[in-house]
């Protein structure tokens, strides 16, 4: 199982990259392995304001769905296309093509999890 | 994570070596898929695909009155079902709820296999017990010494033909026999719950049935053959409108809520378990119906969500899924018999949000033939 060293999680199972004030969320690899075929996702629309903890949409798969939870406070700024017309891009490809969205910092995370401590988590939960 | 308490298939390596991801089901460690659970569907659809089914549970009922037994105790007339032959029938309380759904092969004519859903084997075992008692009649739960392999879809008979001593064009469609497999004597029955053409292929012991798998698996894959879990073959039941235990039955409704009335056999000679309810019920009609539901967004109605008509709530989703097939979301419900599913607009509560829903006869998916 991957998780890239140079990203920031939850325990939510949500991916964290942040550039210039800018994170980019996705989904770890973990959760899309235990999710299945996705076929459906909705991630939260541009301009909705986001706070670290809360409900902001959506995955869908064959057998189950899973909310998304925004892993930072701030404003939507852009939401990936790619995944949400061909979710399944989110399985391929959960750090690359696979992102859901993009949030302007309101302030810098604190809380994310290293990879060592996700790592750690979900050994905890396989 | 499986629990020490988890029983596993004879096919467990396998599903291991696969790479499957598995689930526990009804106590028993299954795989719920090998890679993508669509690929596996279409796989099914349109080529074939290998089930473990060996937690199923078989259930041996033998002796004079064996017929005489299954007669009283399950809703179906068994007695009139010849050697050879398979039949779907049920077995319900004395209230006419629904204690399973079961296929009964007559092996011999004093010999009956009584296949019922792991989750209740154990019921439907003690209720056959219960039910035959000063019958001369033995009932023997046999589950623990079975394997169980189906090979369901289009090419299922071709990837089958060369591994089996049986002309496969005389095994109609519920029927069994004993035959090989791949040198292995076993049950071969042209039975499954996909919508598919297929066998089912019940191994006694079950010692031999990765040797089968393998077999069925390197005959199969230049046709396009995969193995398939739990999760294809919940999309593919519930495609072909075929009902699962514990979501369309259950306890609480009688054979006719689920639109199966036709397996219930009033006029057959004596009486049985469960008649006097079952024969009202028909009387009386359904309380609810089994309706289904095509949705026109892509977010999934799922077990236990609320259908709405006009903004009421008429009914309960007890399956959905995205549909492989028809690449949008179906679903099938209960809704109160005297609801008018001709007009009106419905919707199912998806998680607070309405999503407007178009109801469908079932089965959403018929193959051709």
């Amino acid at each position: 199982m991957s998780v890239p060293a140079e990203l920031g999680y939850t325990s939510e199972h949500e991916w964290v990259a942040i550039s210039d004030g800018v994170a980019t969320v996705g989904i770890t690899e973990y959760a899309a392995e235990a999710l299945g075929d996705i076929v459906y996702v909705e991630p939260p629309e541009v301009g909705a304001t986001v706070a670290a903890g809360d409900t902001c949409g959506e995955v869908e798969s064959t057998k189950s769905v899973s909310d998304i939870y925004s892993p930072v406070n701030g404003e939507v700024v852009e939401v990936n296309p790619t995944a949400v017309g061909d979710p399944a891009i989110i399985g391929e490809d959960p750090y690359g093509q696979g992102w859901l969205f993009k949030v302007e910092l309101a302030e810098e995370p604190t809380d994310l999890l290293t990879p060592e401590q996700y790592t750690q988590l979900t050994e905890g939960e396989g | 994570m499986t629990e020490p308490t988890t029983r596993t298939t004879p096919l467990h390596e396998v599903h291991e070596r696969l790479g499957a991801t598995m689930v526990d089901f009804a106590g028993w460690a299954m795989p719920l898929r090998y890679g993508s659970e669509t690929a596996e569907h279409k796989a099914v659809r349109e080529a074939a695909g290998l089930f473990d089914l060996s937690h199923m549970g078989e259930i041996h009922v033998a002796g004079p009155q064996a017929a005489e037994a299954l007669d009283y105790a399950l809703v179906g007339h068994l007695s009139a079902v010849t050697v050879g032959r398979a039949r779907y029938t049920m077995i319900t309380d004395a209230d006419g709820g629904v204690l399973d759904d079961l296929i009964v092969y007559r092996l011999a004519g004093e010999e009956f296999l009584v296949v019922a859903n792991a989750a209740n084997t154990a019921v439907v075992a003690a209720a056959l017990r219960e039910r035959a008692a000063g019958l001369d009649a033995e009932i023997s739960d046999e589950s623990a010494d079975y394997a169980l392999i189906a090979i369901q879809g289009p090419r299922a008979a071709e990837i089958l033909a060369p591994l089996t001593d049986a002309d496969l064009d005389t095994i109609k469609y519920y029927a069994g026999y004993r035959h090989t497999v791949a040198g292995q004597p076993v049950l071969l029955a042209r039975t499954g719950y996909t919508g598919e053409d297929g066998f089912e292929i019940f191994l006694r012991p079950g010692d031999q049935a990765p040797a089968v798998w393998e077999a069925l698996v390197a005959a199969g894959r230049p046709h396009g053959l995969l193995p398939a879990g739990l999760s294809a073959r919940d999309t593919l039941r519930l495609e072909a409108g075929m009902p699962l235990y514990g979501n369309e039955l259950s306890t609480d409704v009688t054979p006719y809520e689920a639109g199966l009335g036709r397996v219930v056999k009033l006029d057959k000679p004596g009486d049985f378990v469960g008649r006097a309810a079952l024969a009202a019920r028909a009387e009386s009609g359904p309380v609810r119906k089994l309706v289904g539901l095509v949705g026109r967004g892509r977010r999934v109605p799922r077990q236990g969500y609320a259908v709405m008509r006009d903004d009421q709530q008429v009914g309960t989703v007890t399956s959905g899924a995205p549909s492989p097939t028809l690449g949008k979301p179906v679903a099938v419900a209960y809704v109160d018999a005297d609801v008018d599913t001709a007009s009106g607009t419905f919707a199912v509560d998806v998680r607070g949000r309405a999503e407007v829903v178009d109801l469908v006869e079932l089965p959403f998916y018929r193959r051709e033939r």
